[in-house]
């Protein structure tokens, strides 16, 4: 009992992490342009399927990686460019639709590229589990625990201690404020959309080779991300990724100790008993609307 | 004269098929546009009149749906009565729901929305004992109305068609009361409507029920016309597409939704030969309508035409 509980909690940690980089994601870019990007999953789908491409087509893995995660972040600069900035001020129901929109296009153009087969990743480092007591680990969980702590920290100290953290914190606390002692609040927008379309980029290739990806693969991991980007309270870094944590780890614990065709469902109805009783999310600011 | 557009409209529904004789597009497209047309403007009401969004409304389409299917085929219930109880449970939910959901704003409602839909659609496809799992349920009987046995296309298209010109009736006046104002009070500014004395709590729970009476009604409908539910027809994707047909006509605008639902699924049908091709242009149309036209192609195209006929009178 003791040692299954410490092997789900090891298998939805590394769930997590992916969830707290893809809420990362969409927090990143909540806090730049007040728009939740439903194409965040599609980012993660772009990410994993180029990078298995580029593998395919003989690129060495490390090399493989840089150039899909940089091809992703092109794709999320013209997103930004040719849907975002048009819209710049739409509704919060005319941003949704437009970034659903986009998360089909996209979806639409991987499926005419690499067909509906599901794909994978070799693991970076082999497959031979480790052993820690009875519970297993793959080393491939430890790269995704080991970049996800990296990004997270590196996050952390960006806003923190940078000047164009700094700035881009200001352009989420308010924009026209951050437009008057001078920041450029387009160049932010984009950095924000840049930003965000790498990490979930790195998010897949990190996960490609535990998961089989295929063109409809960002869909669940982008809802799970957003997710953990609403549990934390939309707009909050660090809060995106202990709900993308708390979210991997009930998904585990519910698929291991009640049924794992419901984990979806165990996962979203978290979200919801979370919503109905913290309208805003577990550590998101309680707003007052102004009339 | 409030209602010249229906009459309009209804006119041209009843005389399709008899301008078109056993025509694919009239008779199979139509069925499947005019169900479409029950759930946007449904859907409408929430989201344009209220604004509201729902990215869950296949839910509630499918609980009809399977309401319907399973007490015909495992409990042997008359189709009107398993209708009238799927509808029943479906508002019941609805209700409950509503209170804490539509406590909600702007992308926590959205999330809350569309974790409820995936709930409902993984129960769909986990709880094989009662909905055959992902494999669907067959051998739901088709509707019988009074000794009339609804067995051929043309039957269904007539079903279908009264029920649709039923669906946006009822919108058109429902709009035109005085919980329609008050619900247009609540999407200008919430707060400025309490101020006014309007209980708008009680006011988005009344629509958000009957947004999904619409879709159960709907999705009730469906499962006899077809004969056959799987989880497939509730997914999440059809949730965004009832929401692409709402948007795509012009929100706040019943007949703008109606074109929406019609115009989205002729475009499915007419796209079937381009199939690889058919996400790529959905998705570039959703973004296309939202940045260019936000009002919808109903509402902008009429605007236009207005705009036009005004010069021309000058």
């Amino acid at each position: 009992m003791l040692d299954q509980l410490f092997q789900f909690l090891v298998t939805g940690i590394t769930v997590g992490s992916i969830y707290a980089l893809v809420g990362l994601g969409f927090a990143l870019i909540y806090n730049a342009s007040d728009v939740v990007n439903f194409a965040q999953g599609e980012f993660v789908m772009l990410g994993a399927m180029t990078a298995i491409a580029l593998l395919a087509a003989g690129l060495p893995l490390p090399l493989a990686a840089i150039v899909a995660t940089t091809i992703v972040v092109i794709v999320g600069l013209l997103l930004e460019r040719f849907a975002i900035e048009p819209a710049l001020g739409a509704s919060v129901v005319a941003t949704i639709i437009i970034t659903i929109g986009a998360a089909i296009f996209l979806r639409g153009i991987a499926m005419l590229l690499w067909g509906k087969d599901f794909r994978s990743l070799p693991p970076f480092s082999g497959d031979t589990p480790i052993r820690i007591g009875s519970a297993t680990l793959l080393p491939q969980s430890l790269w995704v625990l080991g970049v996800t702590v990296a990004l997270v920290v590196l996050v952390r100290l960006f806003f923190d201690r940078t000047l164009v953290g700094k700035a881009l914190l200001a352009c989420s606390f308010n924009r026209a404020a951050a437009k008057l002692v001078g920041i450029n609040v387009r160049v932010m927008l984009r950095l924000a959309y840049g930003l965000s379309a790498g990490f979930g980029a790195l998010a897949g290739i990190l996960v490609a080779p535990i998961t089989f990806s295929s063109y409809e693969a960002g869909v669940m991991l982008g809802l799970k991300g957003f997710s953990a980007a609403i549990v934390g309270g939309i707009g909050n870094p660090m809060g995106a990724v202990t709900g993308g944590l708390l979210l991997g780890v009930l998904e585990s614990l519910g698929a291991g100790f009640i049924s794992s065709g419901y984990k979806d469902a165990i996962a979203f109805l978290f979200v919801l008993m979370v919503l109905f009783f913290e309208p805003t999310g577990l550590f998101g600011h309680k707003t007052a609307e102004r009339v | 004269m409030r209602l010249a557009g229906f009459y309009v409209f209804a006119v041209a529904i009843i005389l399709l098929p008899i301008l078109f004789q056993d025509n694919y597009f009239v008779t199979v497209v139509g069925i499947s546009a005019g169900l479409h047309v029950i759930l946007a403007v449904g859907l409408n009401l929430l989201m344009g009149y209220a604004g509201q969004i729902s990215l869950g409304h296949a839910a509630f389409f499918g609980m009809g749906a399977y309401a319907s299917g399973i007490l015909t085929t495992r409990y042997a219930w008359p189709a009107p009565l398993a209708m009238f109880a799927g509808l029943t449970v479906v508002g019941l939910i609805a209700w409950l729901l509503a209170r804490p959901i539509l406590r909600l704003h702007g992308h926590y409602l959205a999330m809350a929305t569309l974790g409820f839909g995936i709930v409902v659609h993984v129960i769909m496809v986990q709880a094989t004992h009662w909905t055959g799992g992902p494999d669907g349920l067959s051998g739901i009987p088709t509707l019988d109305l009074f000794g009339w046995p609804v067995d051929s296309d043309l039957r269904w298209y007539a079903v279908v068609a009264a029920a649709m010109l039923l669906a946006i009736w009822l919108s058109l006046n429902l709009i035109d009361s005085r919980i329609g104002r008050a619900l247009r009070a609540v999407h200008g500014s919430e707060f400025a409507a309490q101020m006014l004395g309007i209980d708008t709590g009680r006011t988005k729970t009344q629509v958000f029920v009957v947004s999904a009476l619409f879709a159960a009604f709907a999705g009730s409908l469906f499962a006899h016309q077809q004969g056959f539910v799987s989880p497939d027809s509730f997914s999440l994707m059809v949730s965004v597409e009832l929401v692409t047909m709402v948007v795509l006509g012009g929100m706040a605008s019943t007949f703008g939704a109606a074109c929406g639902a019609i115009a989205l699924t002729l475009l499915h049908a007419g796209l079937v030969v381009f199939e690889d091709y058919e996400m790529l242009i959905h998705g570039a149309l959703l973004m296309a309508v939202m940045i260019f036209m936000p009002q919808g192609l109903f509402v902008g195209l009429d605007q236009a035409v207005r705009r036009l006929l005004r010069r021309s009178g000058n």
